[in-house]
């Protein structure tokens, strides 16, 4: 699963260098431009990516180690 | 009643701006009233922060004045590539580094009772030398991260109070001078810092995300309906698109290469201090879910509008503006008083969401990280050591301030400065993290690397103010910019005299990389 969350993160460093929009005076619904919708996408497709990694790569035991912190805490 | 009604609309837009500060000052005082009365809880908020007050605590922390008043000024200058520059990857980056590093920061610090970042290094590299190293340079660091906040709040309320008080004399225009509103904006944080601690940082910093992420898309909405004056909001946009020169549309005039090594601005998130303070302020490692996804979108929701607004802002006459006050002046010449007065309040609370954390982080790593850790803990008394923390805050406001009165400078430079510094110290934090290897000396030599190469390259752009100021190591039509040839030095100097200087202690590596890792 690491391995799928960095090459999404590596293709998301690479399409963000959007060098084909550069010049490119298109607009999206008649008020935005093309090189800034291509970046609204590329913000979602970055939370995608961090929902993603949040689902399937959070890091393990680490739940564990909140427990057994709130529960010294409490006896504390 | 009358007395309103005789109000001008500068003194419409004072009163309301002076309102919302005292919805702050009160919010202070009642996280005031919460108050455990120890230190843990006066800078850490006793670790209570759940995922909704982490989540706009840390992302109203990393917005500053730099995402309202830099990037529409920004973008009035150089068009809409100023969003890919730095919100587009600031929405990988940052979230990156709260996935890799913040959560780790979260459970050591947790698990060895770190409170600060310099604690944290010298456990981890067993060395108090660090500790003194980081310390001016990260307290050098984010003063100017501070300018950036008091100049532009003082900017703010200069330009949207114009003719409010023409008998006063304070100005030509009859405006509050941009110094009395730093010394506002500086003391309104100041008190409900001092009064609320962490805690009322937190809720006042949440409260503010909110405030100005709402009144952001509201002063978008206006402002399009203003200058496009469409029958529909589509309508608007597109007619105040179409006024709009197409070099400003595109990114024609912007470097590739520079646009791609702006990429290595937002790493410096990772070494921020007062964010490393919000990461232990949270309950738990899951209050981190909704930074780490939200965070992307909620930048795209404060960026978008604004470098459209400033895009838009080229249709207008404001050739004699200073681009970090194209934001306020547009909202000054097209909306009413009453919602100019709110909209300026939002712009504030962008500011002094960074602010209030960053006076507190600071207060915070002078009284761990000098007074505590050189002198007997055991005789300073809790109430003292919450004392000493005031105290601090109180002496680094007033150093701001007086640094603010010393002349103008253009906010999204002197962020970017700032942030490629903070970037700079990124290979330290991650090889403390993920390198065994790391060695005092290698973190040493980094860092003294870092603020060498920052300190020279800085010096070589007039101290900030030559705004184009780039590396050309492949000719000059291949800029980069200036943190790219910093995080080389840094990595360098930290890779090569960690491989050759010993390794850590077993003991310490098996409490930083316990087998679980």
């Amino acid at each position: 699963m690491k391995l799928i969350i960095i090459l999404m993160v590596a293709s998301l460093l690479i399409l963000h260098q959007d060098f084909w929009n550069w010049d490119r005076e298109a607009l999206s619904f008649g008020f935005l431009p093309i090189g800034l919708t291509y970046h609204i996408g590329i913000s979602l497709g970055a939370a995608f990516v961090w929902w993603f990694a949040c689902t399937f790569a959070w890091p393990p035991g680490i739940e564990t180690f909140d427990e057994q912190s709130s529960d010294s805490g409490e006896q504390s | 009643m009358s007395y309103l009604l005789a109000m001008n609309d500068g003194q419409i837009r004072f009163s309301i701006i002076l309102i919302y500060l005292g919805l702050l000052l009160g919010l202070g005082f009642f996280a005031n009233r919460l108050f455990r009365g120890t230190k843990d809880d006066y800078l850490l908020a006793s670790h209570s922060i759940g995922p909704f007050l982490l989540l706009m605590s840390m992302f109203g922390t990393t917005m500053t004045a730099f995402a309202l008043v830099g990037s529409s000024g920004e973008a009035f200058q150089k068009g809409i590539g100023v969003y890919g520059m730095l919100a587009s990857s600031s929405g990988i980056i940052h979230s990156l580094c709260f996935f890799l590093i913040g959560v780790k920061i979260y459970r050591l610090g947790r698990k060895h009772g770190s409170s600060t970042q310099i604690q944290f290094f010298r456990d981890r590299l067993e060395s108090d030398l660090i500790g003194l190293v980081l310390f001016p340079i990260l307290v050098g660091l984010i003063i100017p991260y501070l300018l950036i906040g008091v100049m532009a709040g003082g900017g703010v309320i200069a330009v949207m109070t114009a003719g409010a008080f023409p008998d006063l004399g304070l100005s030509e225009n009859g405006a509050i001078p941009s110094q009395y509103g730093s010394l506002l904006i500086c003391g309104v944080v100041l008190i409900y810092v001092f009064f609320g601690g962490m805690r009322g940082t937190t809720w006042a910093n949440a409260f503010q995300t909110t405030v100005f992420m709402g009144l952001g898309l509201v002063t978008f909405v206006m402002l399009a309906n203003r200058l496009g004056e469409g029958q529909t909001l589509l309508d608007s946009l597109k007619n105040v698109t179409s006024k709009v020169n197409p070099s400003k549309l595109t990114r024609s005039g912007m470097s590739q290469t520079l646009f791609l090594s702006y990429m290595c601005i937002p790493l410096s998130v990772a070494m921020f201090p007062h964010l490393f303070q919000h990461w232990l302020t949270a309950k738990s490692a899951a209050s981190f879910k909704a930074p780490v996804i939200c965070h992307p979108v909620f930048i795209m929701i404060v960026w978008v509008p604004c470098v459209l607004i400033g895009v838009w802002g080229t249709t207008l006459d404001l050739t004699d503006v200073r681009p970090n006050d194209v934001l306020a002046y547009m909202v000054n010449m097209k909306i009413g008083a009453f919602m100019g007065g709110l909209l300026s309040a939002g712009i504030l609370a962008a500011i002094m969401s960074s602010l209030d954390s960053q006076f507190l982080c600071i207060g915070s790593i002078f009284t761990n990280d000098i007074v505590l850790h050189y002198m007997d803990q055991s005789k300073i008394s809790e109430k003292r050591q919450v004392w000493i923390a005031r105290i601090f805050v109180i002496l680094i406001v007033a150093i701001t301030y007086v640094l603010s009165l010393q002349g103008y400078r253009s906010v999204f430079t002197m962020a970017v400065w700032c942030f490629s510094g903070f970037a700079g110290l990124f290979p330290i934090i991650f090889a403390a993290l993920y390198w065994k290897r790391l060695t005092a000396a290698g973190a040493l030599s980094g860092t003294l690397a870092m603020i060498g190469s920052w300190l020279y390259l800085f010096q070589q752009s007039g101290y900030g103010a030559n705004a184009e100021f780039a590396l050309s190591p492949f000719g000059n039509q291949y800029p980069i910019m200036p943190v790219v040839g910093i995080l080389l030095c840094s990595t360098l100097a930290m890779f090569v005299t960690s491989l050759i200087t010993p390794p850590p202690s077993q003991k310490t590596l098996d409490k930083f990389f316990p087998s679980q890792d």
